[in-house]
């Protein structure tokens, strides 16, 4: 795509998945997108990465590199982390450990967690603050500078400083931090009230242990990718995705890398986001589909619903502000099973992508919900997804389903098929259900918006058993997560605890820390050398009735980039309206506490004409058709038109039943559904007018 | 016949519905009981008989049994009455009928479709403090439910969705903390509105008659399940035997005492060798044992659905004199601990009948501590909260540390929230060496808590259990260390008269507490726990150099060097 005649001048968004390295460029010079795929790398992203970045631009050519990773998230999982130490308060090493007296699974007692910070490297130094912030006992930085040099002799690469109540005052930690400097020999230095300087000891110390365990392998990696970057010639901006769906600068991320948890799947939901406010569907809820596992978000009136913490797994909680990801265990790998009361289940318990479904033939037998959508053939067998396979065992798939659903439940093995995959869209629905209608939205104001690449072919069905008004479907939907890159704004979250009555509180103190944060945001913003295209800052309040443990999100309106008067009233007003919105009734006569100030500083990034996206506005709907084909729906075969999807013309209106594909996905619209392409190429579905 | 695709699509739909009335009460109560540790529970229920239908994920798993006592209190008294209409919510906490303990409030709504009661939506949350002797209801020295809180009957909190004041009055005046019992009251009401709003929904989509027909089959196919593992199972009887320490009152154990017969598909739990009432609060009512029962049950099979169909091949024999069936005014506070033993013997008794599926027990005792007094401005405040302690070793590895009760899904606080909110502050939060039983896989470890008070003075109580009969192992696994709870009193430290229970203690600004809570039993003979099993241990100090020469003798001083 290189043209002599001007110099390209790209943003390219990366996507490090387990499978693929999906990558987005947009050429900003000439106003045209490309897309790659090319497999990862395992063990070494950076290879992957570099690759599928120079499979269509030259470094030197590329003025952004926006990278949404999962290398701090497989490290989590893996536990892959640095060999990491602990320095806390004297009788509190157990913290890490101790969790917060939970246990995975309701029932049944077999429950085990390892803590990435192992027991022998969690070390105790005498000092205490109080709740109040009082300091009780300050720290002796010679017994914290004795701790780190008996962590460094058992081989700890990385630390964090943990003390109690350092949310209300940091200065113990602050003088354990300054000690510790002087005698560790790198960066991969955490303190809690830096990472997170909120209350609860645990969240704090999961937080801050998480995140120095991921500075050196983040770290390394991002350096390492930086400078093979540069060796290349790249002299552009290397931005990373975080969690909370913004992007930061290379420094932030290596020494906050556990606010890249989430990294990947934030940016496709900031892509669907900036597509569907686009296309005229500012409420979505976005849907990706994989192996093992359905994503779900919200996105309501523009705006993601955002979540304060999140469990990678039992006991590992990464407490910061990140974009709302709910996951029920039901991908196209998840295992289908009749259980001893005769009942047909869909998962837990997934074939992955080894063995994988039946009809792979790699050695499975159990079936699976993609086998199902094989043997009805909802999946061409002949062209699989992905390359890998030549074609896909349909005969396998059906005697898998004959065997393990059909007999047992006394049905053909069509109807089997059918029964896997109606209970495995019910499992769906009901996450689609739990971040819509359970927040109190009203369903028929939503669309579904599948990404990655198995949604497509179960969100007619979802739109209809949730009472969804209609589907969107990207025009590519398995790089979405790279476009999101390219799309991100640049954003940075602060948090400071309060912890008083409303009546206790000094408005003029949570003006003068918004505009503290407000300044710090702002510092970092110019740090990275961008031009905006604007800035904004939001403030939310974490607020409860007094003697409630859970708050509410009270978002405050206004303009804090210059000084503000906040007033008791209007905080009152602002919490009234967010309780009765959460809950549906305000209590008289009851205090009512502020437990965390939340300020975020955003800074706008350029987006790119979404009409770049725009499909042909030549060619016919027939010349995309490709061919038909026998699909088994409601009940029954249907003659289901094929057709070529990236060839469909804008404005092209498909009546179901019919398949569309594409190199990464496959679109199903049911005999009562309809698709229409739009003007940014994304596939609109809905019900037949009747 | 219901289809089999529909029964699968409904029985998630109906979960759903339950689950998300939980969700709901968790966000919105105002007591970090409910809050924070989840003791709290919302299901369906058969309209007539007042069976469990569906039970929410996330709720207290010993209310799935009792709350179809709950219900069928309040269908019993709205027969007798005759004025059952729509809209109504009842309200009560008595134990006898409703299983558990006062503390634990029941709102029961019918719901009604076309006229007719459909089935009974209930939601039950412990509530911070229900009046009686003590500050958040665990009094060691109860002799009659009286001295431990209020007792409600079934009366309706609303008629034909009118709020009655005049009741909530009553309870608000029956409290130490109204604003609390006034917020998870309407917590309550908010949870019933939409499991009401959300059923209509379910009921309008897929027909009345079906959803019915589903909830029958549900049942069905419980018991269905259930047979099929107990067929499993060698036929056999296999005792096992257990003890509380003392009732509070007198120290002297208490013994549950269990037989299991296997025959076939059928499953009979004998308690007749059990002590007989006691006069301190760890008796529980009939209702209470066999909501324990079904939990232990549920955690050694942990697939059987949460629905009254998994209670039908079982077969109850507990005699009327004994302390796990007692009736009004028999002390009933102390409930939690009473069920954690019928749960241990029940495994203990499986270990010999399913060695696979169980485990070592787990610490056996939520040691209910309360510290309260008044602020220098005259403010009252209450401390209350439960600890943890460590789970058995189990078949696929060493037990959890620092767990919650197998009763509940329950998280502790954060110490930092307790310090914010009580004059209290904790000078140690660690996990416990030694504590968990030795064993091939080893019990986690239970934890220390020490408490130092910062206002002038504070009463002190505690209601715990283990200080004498440590939590056993299974298989060959050792039992793990007992409960051990120490406060100052004549400027010594010591151990409460009834060990692991005390009654208005005085403490003075200073002075500290502690309690060390027991770890769990271990599963399999010591001798077979691998040396590198051993050696990590001792490196990573949850045993201790004696420890692991007292339980792996010279293995532990190979795994030293």
């Amino acid at each position: 795509m290189t043209n002599q005649s001007s110099i390209p001048r790209y943003a390219v968004g990366v996507d490090v998945g387990g499978t693929f390295t999906d990558v987005f460029f947009l050429d900003e010079a000439q106003g045209r997108i490309d897309i790659a795929k090319v497999p990862s790398t395992r063990g070494d992203q950076a290879t992957g990465f570099i690759e599928g970045l120079r499979s269509k631009a030259e470094p030197k050519q590329i003025a952004t590199v926006v990278h949404g990773t999962t290398v701090g998230t497989n490290a989590l999982l893996e536990r892959k982390g640095a060999r990491t130490g602990i320095i806390t308060t004297r009788g509190f090493r157990d913290v890490l450990e101790m969790r917060r007296r939970d246990r995975p699974s309701t029932w049944g007692l077999w429950g085990q967690f390892v803590p990435v910070v192992p027991r022998d490297l969690r070390l105790e130094v005498g000092e205490r603050v109080l709740a109040d912030g009082t300091i009780r006992q300050a720290v002796d930085p010679a017994e914290v500078k004795q701790a780190a040099q008996e962590l460094l002799a058992h081989g700890a690469e990385a630390v964090a400083i943990i003390f109690i109540n350092a949310y209300a005052n940091a200065e113990n930690e602050r003088v354990a931090l300054t000690a510790l400097r002087e005698v560790w020999p790198n960066d991969y230095v955490t303190a809690s009230s830096d990472i997170l300087p909120e209350i609860r000891e645990f969240e704090r110390t999961s937080t801050a242990a998480l995140n120095a365990y991921l500075q050196p392998p983040v770290g390394s990696y991002l350096r390492k990718l930086e400078s093979r970057l540069q060796g290349d010639g790249f002299t552009g901006q290397f931005l990373i995705v975080q969690s909370n769906g913004g992007v930061m600068s290379v420094d932030s991320a290596a020494s906050r890398p556990v606010r890249t948890a989430l990294s990947g799947p934030a940016a496709g939901v900031i892509a669907c986001q900036h597509i569907a406010v686009a296309a005229g569907f500012p409420n979505v809820v976005t849907c990706d589909m994989g192996g093992t596992s359905f994503d779900v978000s919200l996105i309501a009136g523009g705006e993601p619903a955002m979540s304060a913490q999140t469990a990678i797994d039992f006991g590992m909680v990464v407490r910061a502000p990140m974009i709302e990801i709910t996951t029920i265990g039901a991908g196209g790998g998840s295992i289908a099973w009749i259980d001893r009361g005769g009942i047909l289940q869909i998962g837990p318990e997934s074939a992955g992508s080894d063995p994988g479904p039946v009809a792979y033939g790699l050695g499975s037998d159990r079936p699976t919900v993609t086998d199902a959508n094989v043997v009805m053939g909802r999946i061409d067998a002949e062209r699989p997804i992905g390359g890998k396979l030549k074609r896909l065992d349909v005969e396998a798939a059906r005697e898998a389903i004959r065997k393990h659903i059909a007999e047992p439940l006394d049905l053909d093995v069509m109807a089997a098929a059918e029964a896997i995959i109606k209970v495995a869209n019910s499992r769906m629905a009901g996450a689609i259900r739990l971040v819509s209608i359970e927040r109190g939205h009203n369903p028929r104001d939503f669309a579904a918006m599948p990404f990655g690449g198995g949604g497509a072919l179960h969100v007619g069905a979802l739109i209809k058993e949730v009472g969804l008004a209609s589907a969107l479907v990207p025009r590519f939907p398995g790089v979405t997560s790279a476009l999101g890159c390219v799309i991100a704004d640049m954003r940075h979250d602060f948090v400071r605890t309060v912890n008083r009555t409303l009546d206790d509180t000094d408005p003029v103190i949570l003006d003068a820390a918004i505009a503290e944060a407000a300044g710090e945001g702002g510092r970092l913003l110019d740090q990275a050398g961008i031009a905006f295209e604007g800035r904004a800052i939001s403030v939310e309040l974490d607020m409860s009735y007094l003697g409630q443990t859970h708050t509410v999100a009270v978002p405050l309106s206004g303009d804090f980039s210059v000084p503000v008067n906040l007033t008791r009233e209007g905080i009152k007003a602002a919490f009234e309206t967010a309780y009765a919105a959460a809950f549906g009734r305000v209590l008289d006569r009851i205090g009512i506490r502020v437990l965390n100030l939340r300020v975020a500083a955003i800074g706008k990034r350029k987006k790119f004409d979404l009409a770049l996206l725009a499909p042909p506005t030549e060619g016919t709907v027939e010349a995309a058709k490709r061919t038909t084909r026998q699909v088994w729906l409601e009940g029954a075969w249907h003659e289901a038109g094929i057709y070529r999807r990236l060839d469909l013309p804008l404005g092209a209106v498909i009546p179901g039943p019919a398949i569309l594909e594409q190199s990464d996905t496959t679109i199903l619209i049911e005999p009562d559904l309809v698709g229409e392409v739009d003007r940014f190429g994304n596939l609109v579905v809905k019900r037949k007018a009747i | 016949m219901i289809d089999p695709i529909t029964l699968a699509v409904l029985k998630g739909r109906l979960e759903q519905v339950a689950d998300e009335m939980d969700a709901t009460l968790f966000r919105s109560a105002f007591n970090p009981i409910i809050a924070e540790a989840h003791d709290a529970s919302h299901g369906l229920y058969h309209a007539v008989t007042g069976e469990t239908l569906i039970q929410g994920k996330s709720g207290l798993p010993i209310f799935v049994g009792a709350m179809a006592f709950a219900v069928k209190a309040v269908i019993d008294k709205a027969v007798r009455d005759g004025d059952l209409k729509d809209g109504d919510v009842y309200i009560f906490n008595d134990p006898y009928d409703g299983g558990t303990h006062l503390s634990d409030f029941k709102l029961v709504r019918p719901f009604f479709r076309n006229g007719k009661v459909f089935c009974y939506l209930a939601s039950v949350g412990h509530w911070h403090d229900v009046g009686g002797n003590v500050p958040g209801n665990y009094n060691p020295v109860a002799t009659e439910c009286f001295q431990e809180g209020m007792v409600i009957p079934p009366v309706k909190l609303y008629v034909a969705g009118q709020l009655r004041q005049d009741v909530v009055d009553i309870l608000r005046a029956n409290t130490r903390l109204p604003d609390s019992l006034y917020g998870d009251m309407n917590g309550q009401v908010n949870a019933l509105d939409l499991g009401s709003k959300r059923l209509h929904a379910l009921l309008d989509e897929y027909g009345d008659a079906t959803v019915d027909e589903a909830l029958a089959e549900l049942k069905k196919r419980a018991a269905i399940q259930f047979r099929s593992l107990l067929r499993d199972l060698p036929d056999g009887r296999y005792a096992a035997e257990d003890f509380l320490d003392n009732d509070g009152i007198r120290d002297e154990a208490l013994r549950i005492g269990l037989e299991v017969v296997i025959e076939g598909e059928a499953l009979t739990l004998d308690f007749s060798r059990t002590s007989d009432a006691c006069a301190g609060p760890v008796n529980i009512a009939r209702s209470t044992a066999i909501a324990a029962c079904y939990v232990a049950i549920k955690h050694i099979f942990p697939d059987v659905p949460a629905n009254s169909g998994v209670l039908e091949p079982v077969t109850f024999i507990i005699p009327e004199t004994s302390l796990i069936s007692v009736k009004a005014p028999k002390p009933v506070g102390g409930y939690t601990e009473t069920i954690l033993r019928v749960i241990d013997v029940i495994f203990e008794a499986f270990a010999q009948i399913a060695p696979d599926r169980v485990n070592g027990c787990a610490y056996g005792t939520i040691n209910a501590l309360s510290l309260a007094g008044h602020r220098r401005d005259g403010r009252r405040w209450v401390m209350f909260s439960f600890f943890g302690g460590g789970h058995g070793g189990h078949p696929q590895g060493d037990g959890l540390n620092h767990g919650n009760a197998p009763i509940s899904m329950a998280t502790i606080p954060p110490l930092e929230i307790l310090e914010a909110a009580y004059p209290v502050m904790f000078t140690e939060w660690s996990l416990r060496p030694d504590s968990g039983g030795a064993g091939r896989n080893r019990g986690g470890l239970g934890a220390v808590y020490e408490i130092e008070l910062l206002e002038e003075e504070a009463d002190l109580f505690l209601f715990g259990e283990r200080g004498k009969y440590a939590p056993a192992g299974v298989l060959g696994g050792h039992a793990a260390l007992r409960n051990r709870f120490v406060y100052p009193k004549d400027g010594k430290l010591v151990e409460p008269g009834m060990v692991s229970k005390l009654h208005d203690a005085k403490l003075k600004k200073g002075d500290r507490i502690r309690l060390e809570t027991p770890g769990g039993g271990g599963y399999g003979p010591p001798a077979e726990r691998k040396a590198e099993k051993i050696a990590e241990d001792l490196r990573l100090g949850y045993v201790t150099k004696e420890g692991a020469t007292r339980d792996y003798g010279r293995k532990a001083k190979e795994a030293a060097e």
